[in-house]
């Protein structure tokens, strides 16, 4: 059996099919308005592999569904999580699978006070300190004298001239080893990742210097990246952080060792000064003149002291000598007279004897020497033939006397 | 540390120049070591001076070469 069905049934236009209908309203939805900003809380997010973002917008009374593309969503400095109030713009479209209005965002904001950027720094900062690089413990000193010196930054930012200019001035002692990356916009992230890679393997490196001028927050970001942080944290040289101005503070900031305002200032944070030095060397060189002069001095004074007791104890001794020989004097003086005295005295007693001996004391008792001419004593009676002239000795003096004739 | 062997370092000269004229401010020193220590000092001086007659600073870019291996350019001012 056959049924017959009525013809009438049928539509009376050309039906459309369901991607022409959903075709012609996303059409429509799109071309009625131009791109928009919706405010709502986010829910029901997901990341997808392809890295494109899906989620809903909702507020108490309605939501919204919303794609956000990979290349949209990897300009946002932070995930966003359920719950998060935010501002988004983009077209209004109909998503032709699911036959779902949507809003396709270009731009998503945090409604919060600094926005996605706040929220990426608030959740890079609790995760380096929870792992402890944030505490101040971990910073270490600089070398005082470098000899080789990194620098992570751009070859071409003003940055690596400063470096160069004030460690030319100041210390041209120094190997400067530039690792080039980019700084800022996207992808600078990853190259800083690179290049501070790079720098790790480069054994002979004293100090890195990772920075980049001034510049807006955006242009700062990489900075901030928790992976480059950690990076800088993880450098087995000692690292200088030099990024934007003084007023700027990014992540690397606070992990770095040593923090400075400006590019110049880390590059006189890595070095000494020559000035200071040599005038160290010249105070050493003084001190070491004017030290050994001191102990020279003291020598010479000891000395002096030891000379002086060595001559007093000498006069005294000489002096002591003296009297000593002094009164050896005296009493071999005394001995003396005491013994020419009795000389004397023999003397004297020898003299009186030999007086009582002396011819002239015979001659004093009376008796006469006759002698002739020539002075021969003349002893016999034949001696004094008559005539003869002769001399008479007496006691005291010489008579001419001549012999009787004729007797 | 990039540090040449057998060589004292200037951070080293310069420890212990200070360390000789603290000794040699030390009173009580014997005059022998007190002469020994001089002589070290003025050695010690006369390296470190040497260090900072030294060429101007030399100036590097670090790549990573075709091979993996690192690559020390030199660069101009």
């Amino acid at each position: 059996m056959t049924l017959s069905l009525p013809l009438d049934e049928a539509p009376r236009e050309r039906p459309y099919t369901v991607l022409e209908a959903v075709e012609a309203a996303r059409r429509v939805v799109e071309h009625a308005l131009p791109p928009l900003w919706v405010e709502g809380e986010i829910s029901n997010f997901k990341t997808y592999p392809s890295g494109h973002w899906y989620f809903s917008l909702k507020d108490p009374s309605a939501q919204l569904r919303c794609v956000m593309w990979r290349s949209d969503a990897r300009r946002v400095p932070a995930t966003p999580e359920d719950g998060l109030k935010v501002f988004a713009r983009g077209e209004l479209s109909v998503d032709p699978k699911r036959g779902q209005l949507q809003l396709v965002v270009r731009e998503l904001l945090a409604t919060t006070e600094g926005g996605f950027f706040a929220i990426a720094l608030a959740r890079a900062r609790a995760a380096l300190e929870k792992d402890g690089l944030l505490d101040p413990a971990r910073k270490r000193r600089l070398p005082a004298f470098p000899q080789v010196i990194g620098v992570v930054t751009s070859p071409e930012g003003a940055v690596w001239h400063d470096i160069v200019a004030v460690v030319a001035r100041r210390w041209p002692h120094v190997e400067l080893v530039l690792i080039g990356a980019r700084v800022q916009g996207e992808g600078a992230p990853d190259d800083l990742c690179r290049a501070l890679a790079l720098a790790a393997r480069l054994e002979r490196l004293d100090v890195l210097i990772v920075g980049r001028g001034g510049g807006s927050k955006e242009d700062l970001w990489a900075f901030n990246d928790e992976r480059v942080a950690r990076a800088v944290a993880a450098s087995r040289a000692p690292t200088i952080a030099a990024v934007g101005h003084e007023t700027d503070v990014t992540l690397t900031d606070l992990v770095a060792d040593v923090r400075a305002p400006t590019p110049s200032a880390a590059a006189e944070a890595a070095v000494p000064d020559r000035e200071e030095v040599l005038l160290r060397l010249q105070a050493a060189a003084g001190g070491l003149s004017s030290g050994v002069a001191r102990r020279l001095a003291l020598a010479d004074e000891r000395l002096a002291h030891a000379t002086t007791r060595l001559s007093g104890a000498v006069d005294r001794r000489v002096a002591s000598a003296g009297e000593r020989l002094k009164r050896c004097a005296t009493r071999m003086g005394s001995s003396c007279a005491a013994r020419l005295t009795a000389c004397e005295a023999a003397v004297a007693r020898f003299a009186a004897s030999l007086d009582a001996l002396s011819p002239l004391k015979v001659l004093e008792r009376g008796y006469a020497v006759a002698r002739d001419e020539a002075g021969a004593v003349l002893r016999r009676t034949a001696d004094f033939p008559p005539g003869r002239a002769f001399r008479l000795r007496v006691a005291d003096g010489e008579v001419p006397a001549r012999s009787e004739r004729g007797s | 540390m990039a540090e040449e062997q057998g060589k004292p370092s200037l951070e080293q000269d310069l420890s212990r120049l200070d360390a000789i004229v603290r000794s040699l401010e030390a009173e009580d020193l014997d005059l022998d070591r007190a002469l020994a220590l001089f002589e070290e000092g003025i050695e010690r001086l006369r390296t470190a001076r040497e260090r900072l007659t030294e060429a101007g600073v030399r100036l590097k870019a670090l790549r990573e070469a075709a091979d993996g291996g690192l690559r020390l350019d030199d660069l101009d001012r």
